[in-house]
């Protein structure tokens, strides 16, 4: 049987892949080029930012996707938690779309940053929704440290799905508490000036499209990767020596 | 109580009272036994305190900062603390045959929370005077009074926090490193709010005393929220 | 284009970083599905 399935995964196999996330893919690359086409030649600049609005085509999409993949794990985190709909894809769904979620979380602040520098002049500043959005990323990325501690499936994915629910709880109190600690300061004002866009046909609609490549990219990387995580699980069901007798033969071949 | 009544209702209230004074009494015998809190955590802050003077290098900053230092110092030590306080429970498996021998989680979480809550407030304590030596802070009376509610509230919001996330962390490999990760940016409201308070209560930058209350609101918010969630959602955590 | 560098960098920043994750999640699942039968795998 072993032999037979190392036969199935030809490096032509597709492993997480299916007809639907094929034509998805295809998709998510057409929509690309569109949006790289229309985002840094065809649209126009814009009359308060000049050239810089072309980096929200970018940026607006990446950080919206963020959010609403975090909300996906709190949501999935939940539905395992309940018993009735007690399964470990819904873990592995959460686990997947923090992954996505940090690392759209993680461009959205690198671009974020660098339109920041040439609107505001400045790569950052401490306006409650930027550092509330920092908090995220690093709460999510010791999310993603939790879900890698070890211990059965089971163990992992209680453990993981309490956490989501609490970031659920401490994301409104630290934006509460910047946002108290921010009026003290003068600089609250930075982050409303020069942000106003007027916004044209064309623009909107790039923008539009951004939100709907983006999306689309999301499910495709989610669904690849609660796949990999599905086969990973697997693999630890299927016990580590069945892997390792493999990985010997493998061995073998290759210095033989 | 009555042996039938202990069978029904194996979660209620008084058994988790009682669970919650045992552990407590346990954690706070540990320490008086050990004396690492003495020994080790105290010392550690009060280092950190001096080390903070070398940084920043001037009387009228750190007199400019000094309430936001006490509150970074008590951060740090609550790190080492939770994984002390953890530390003690999973070294012989202990917490695992407690919930074996069907302890309710709640009371583990209440109990482990107060006695955390109460080497916090030494702590404390200990950080304000650093600072009223080191960094010439003062207070008044009425500022005293605030301080001591601030620390109250802000020890219970991070004794919470700290038991929750310790026993999250707790028995596995790695932890050490993966508690401040967790820990940090939770307690932020705590720093923002307790930081504030107790600038109004040293009166530093001439803010004035009344300005300090509104923050309590802050830090008693974040103790109720998160005392409730953690006795909610450490029976959960423990239960794998 | 002014600011071009910085617009630019962005633009690969974003769409390098999600092409070379997608491609590490590919190369990985490959790596681990030798082990795992084909007929295990409910999506296929």
């Amino acid at each position: 049987m072993n032999t037979s399935s190392s036969l199935d995964a030809s490096p032509r196999d597709r492993v997480t892949g299916t007809p639907f996330t094929r034509g998805l893919g295809i998709l998510v690359l057409v929509g690309m080029v569109l949006l790289i086409v229309l985002g840094l030649f065809v649209s126009p600049a814009d009359v308060n930012q000049g050239e810089s609005v072309r980096i929200m085509y970018a940026h607006v999409p990446g950080a919206w996707l963020a959010y609403l993949a975090f909300i996906v794990t709190a949501v999935s985190s939940a539905a395992y938690l309940w018993n009735r709909t007690r399964s470990l894809t819904w873990d592995r769904i959460a686990g997947a779309s923090a992954e996505v979620g940090v690392l759209f979380m993680g461009i959205s602040l690198i671009t974020g940053s660098l339109w920041g520098r040439i609107t505001w002049g400045t790569y950052w500043t401490w306006d409650a929704r930027l550092t509330t959005t920092a908090f995220l990323f690093v709460t999510y990325i010791g999310y993603l440290a939790v879900r890698g501690l070890g211990g059965t499936h089971q163990q992992r994915a209680r453990r993981s799905a309490v956490l989501a629910l609490l970031a659920v709880l401490e994301i409104p109190l630290v934006h509460f508490s910047v946002e108290l600690w921010n009026t003290l300061h003068q600089e609250a004002s930075v982050a409303g000036r020069g942000t106003n866009v007027d916004m044209d046909g064309l623009m909107l609609f790039t923008l539009f499209l951004g939100v709907v490549v983006f999306t689309l990219m999301y499910v495709w990387l989610v669904l690849h990767r609660q796949r990999s995580l599905a086969l990973d699980d697997m693999l630890d069901d299927s016990g580590l020596d069945n892997a390792l007798t493999a990985r010997r033969a493998e061995a073998e071949r290759m210095t033989h | 109580m009555s042996n039938s009544l202990k069978g029904s209702l194996p979660k209620n209230s008084s058994t988790v009272i009682a669970t919650a004074r045992l552990i407590a009494a346990k954690d706070l015998r540990v320490e008086l036994r050990s004396r690492v809190l003495l020994n080790q955590v105290l010392p550690f802050a009060l280092i950190v305190m001096v080390m903070f003077a070398f940084a920043l290098d001037s009387d009228a900053v750190l007199e400019r900062v000094a309430p936001g230092l006490v509150w970074l110092a008590t951060l740090f030590s609550v790190l080492v603390m939770v994984s002390r306080s953890f530390a003690v429970e999973t070294a012989d498996g202990a917490l695992d045959q407690l919930r074996s021998a069907g302890v309710p989680a709640m009371g583990i979480f209440i109990g482990k929370m107060l006695a955390l809550m109460v080497q916090l407030m030494v702590l404390v304590a200990l950080l304000v005077g650093a600072a009223v030596v080191l960094y010439r802070a003062s207070f008044s009376w009425e500022g005293g009074v605030l301080l001591v509610t601030t620390a109250i509230a802000a020890t219970c919001g991070l004794a919470a926090v700290g038991t929750l996330y310790g026993g999250l962390a707790a028995g596995a490999k790695g932890r050490e490193t993966l508690l401040p990760l967790l820990l940090l940016p939770v307690v932020a409201p705590v720093l923002i709010g307790a930081t504030r308070a107790t600038e109004s209560a040293f009166g530093t930058n001439g803010i004035a005393i009344s300005e300090g209350w509104p923050w309590l609101g802050l830090l008693a918010v974040f103790a109720v929220l998160f005392s409730v969630a953690g006795a909610v959602a450490f029976g959960p955590l423990l239960d794998d | 284009m002014d600011n071009a560098g910085f617009i630019i960098t962005s633009y690969v920043i974003t769409f390098g970083a999600v092409g070379a994750y997608a491609i590490g999640i590919i190369r990985r699942s490959r790596k681990s599905s030798r082990d795992v039968p084909r007929d295990q795998r409910p999506w296929s």
